[in-house]
């Protein structure tokens, strides 16, 4: 049932959920808390699961195993239509046949009579969410009569007509043009941080989750790989899936040598590991990269094959003969010249910074999460 | 003229005229120009007769009664058929053209042998006070069969394309299944509705080889109008009969038009802006 409106917003727990479809698991053991007001981005690959768990949240689909709690209370014993969530679909999910205002006014008008508000009190409501999502002036169109963005707008503003405790979004964006896109998402924060609405928001584009949420739950293969903040997620990989799927990365085979682990012409000098492991990878964000390291100092001899201006920044690719490796680095535009960066120059390049992780030889190539490794030079910070 | 981007447009549009001019509209002509031959005053007479307004009472009353029953058991087969999957599906699917593709007399004469006194139905119906063959019940059955493939043809395609998630969105608004059915479905299916609705309408009125076998054909009471033609037809009375056809084609036609545009402001939210 619908709590009482004095009732504190609880802390939403999901513990150890599970669902199968025939021969694939959409989720595998997922565990995840949301506090009230928070604004948590499910983000992944197609097929990750984010999808799933958000139509478990919204009553539409139910685990095989696990539980969703509220509180004391059993968040998944309420059906879908007493939940009290806003939905929001990728591809709008607009009643056709209403006009902007019947669409908002929607989840209103089909209350029981005692909770019903009167018709002077909806249409009070529907004009002040119009004004809200700026479509005070289309009350009276039809969804076919609106662009991509109007549409979603007058989507959120029905979802939110019916007062939710909890907003869930679909891939909201994922049908418009970059230009919308990016304006809505904007907005979308600007909104969030009115209302402090509990907000679960599922994407598949790394920038939208980075730019909006408080935190980010990486998803992958129906497990949560990672879950923090956008800082913390992109700065602090956990696992080689969360390096190479959120930003751009460099990945480097690493190898354990007589003395210590490294990679071709640049060794590190420390075996983080005590000899446990033999290879490992190592990532490295293309602005992690040292483009002139001095002389003296272990670096890659590294060819420059190529500048991509990209505005403020320059995309460089770089090419270490030595052991084979392409890699990808940036630099502030301004810099180019007084780094001397023509394509063909030789540079001598070496990592500031890197997440790494050993992996199990008995496995092949499988990545032990557990003995992540992070370095920096001994002589920063 | 702007020159068009598509292609075809005149030899497209040309053969269309010509073939409607051929096919419809000359024969069409021809029976307005024939039953002109008794004249305005003969065609008062005709109407004024109690059998022949009996019999087009029936053939409309009779069309417009199966077409509504025709939307609502094809509705219900059709979303039978599209939302649910059951052993035999496909079979019953195919079952649904069955009475397009069956000459109607035998399907006349099938239905008479099921409901007559002494028929498999008949025998347990007709004691109970229910009769079906040689009345306008037996009629109304035989409309209804030959006009259901209508409704249910049309509707699958538009039903399979509901999107599944507007549902889900009625759902988590807090609408009921019955007024996510009453207020999101069934009004986006009202247009298809009323194509089904026409379709079957005009083929009950229209029909003629299965009514005549279960139908009995007792004047003021199961006559319907298409055999009153014939009849006509068999006194050699040429002129009669077109024109009762000409008045069975201006109902057909004015019924069509008011469907048609019943139709149009059923699917007012679908016009383009402007």
């Amino acid at each position: 049932m619908r709590p009482a409106a004095t009732e504190i917003p609880m802390t939403l727990v999901l513990d150890r959920l599970t669902r199968r479809f025939a021969d694939f698991a959409a989720l595998d053991d997922v565990s995840l808390q949301m506090a009230p007001g928070e604004f948590l981005a499910l983000l992944g690959p197609s097929g990750s699961g984010k999808t799933t768990l958000l139509r478990i949240l919204a009553g539409l689909d139910y685990p095989d195993g696990g539980v969703v709690m509220q509180g004391d209370q059993d968040f998944l014993a309420a059906s879908a239509r007493e939940r009290n969530v806003g939905l929001v679909f990728q591809h709008y999910a607009l009643f056709r046949h209403l006009t902007v205002r019947e669409n908002v006014a929607f989840g209103l008008r089909v209350r029981p009579r005692r909770r019903r508000p009167s018709r002077a009190q909806i249409r009070e409501q529907v004009e002040r969410l119009l004004k809200r999502v700026q479509l005070e002036e289309l009350g009276d169109r039809y969804p076919s009569q609106l662009s991509g963005g109007q549409r979603q707008r007058v989507a959120l503003a029905r979802a939110l007509a019916v007062e939710p405790e909890l907003l869930l979004l679909d891939e909201p964006f994922g049908a418009l043009d970059a230009q919308v896109r990016i304006t809505l998402r904007r907005w979308l924060r600007e909104l969030h941080e009115e209302l402090q609405l509990t907000t679960v928001f599922v994407t598949h584009d790394q920038e939208e989750a980075l730019e909006l949420a408080d935190r980010i739950a990486v998803m992958n293969r129906g497990r949560i790989e990672q879950v923090g903040t956008p800082q913390a997620v992109y700065q602090d990989p956990a696992t080689p899936f969360v390096c190479e799927f959120i930003g751009r990365t460099n990945r480097i085979p690493l190898a354990r040598h007589a003395q210590g682990w490294g990679a071709g012409a640049w060794p590190l000098m420390t075996d983080p590991w005590d000899g446990r492991y033999r290879h490992g990878v190592a990532y490295v964000r293309p602005e992690h990269l040292t483009l002139s390291v001095p002389d003296g100092q272990p670096a890659w001899e590294a060819r420059l094959r190529h500048v991509y201006l990209a505005g403020s920044v320059a995309h460089l690719d770089l090419y270490v003969g030595d052991i084979d490796l392409a890699l990808e680095a940036d630099v502030a535009s301004e810099d180019l010249g007084r780094l001397g960066l023509q394509p063909g120059a030789v540079l001598r390049v070496a990592p500031n910074r890197l997440v790494a992780f050993p992996f199990d030889d008995d496995h092949g190539n499988r990545a032990v999460i557990r003995d992540r490794w992070t370095w920096r030079p001994p002589d920063r910070r | 003229m702007r020159k068009r981007v598509l292609p075809g447009f005149g030899i497209s549009l040309g053969y269309a005229l010509a073939y409607l001019g051929l096919i419809v509209l000359l024969p069409l002509a021809a029976l307005a120009w024939k039953a002109s031959g008794i004249g305005l005053h003969g065609l008062f007479r005709l109407l004024e007769s109690p059998r022949t307004l009996a019999a087009l009472k029936l053939s409309f009353g009779g069309a417009l009664l199966a077409a509504l029953l025709n939307v609502f058991i094809g509705l219900l087969v059709a979303w039978a058929l599209v939302r649910y999957r059951f052993p035999g599906r496909r079979l019953l699917d195919a079952l649904i053209d069955l009475p397009f593709a069956l000459p109607t007399a035998v399907a006349g004469i099938a239905l008479t042998a099921l409901y007559a006194p002494n028929g498999w139905l008949g025998r347990w119906v007709v004691p109970m006070g229910i009769q079906v063959a040689y009345a306008p019940l037996g009629v109304l059955l035989a409309m209804v069969f030959v006009g259901f493939p209508f409704v249910v043809r049309t509707l699958q395609p538009v039903l399979q394309s509901l999107e599944r998630d507007v549902e889900e969105a009625a759902e988590s608004l807090g609408a009921t299944r019955r007024q996510t059915f009453l207020r999101v479905i069934l009004p986006l299916l009202v247009p298809t509705l009323l194509t089904g609705f026409a379709l079957a309408l005009a083929r009950a009125v229209g029909e003629y080889g299965s009514v005549i076998f279960i139908a009995g054909n007792i004047p003021m009471r199961s006559e319907i109008a298409p055999l009153l033609i014939v009849q006509k037809l068999e006194e050699f009375n040429y002129a009669g009969a077109a024109a009762l056809g000409v008045v069975m084609l201006a109902f057909s036609f004015i019924l069509l038009l008011l469907i048609a545009v019943l139709q149009r402001w059923s699917r007012r939210w679908a016009e383009r802006a402007a």
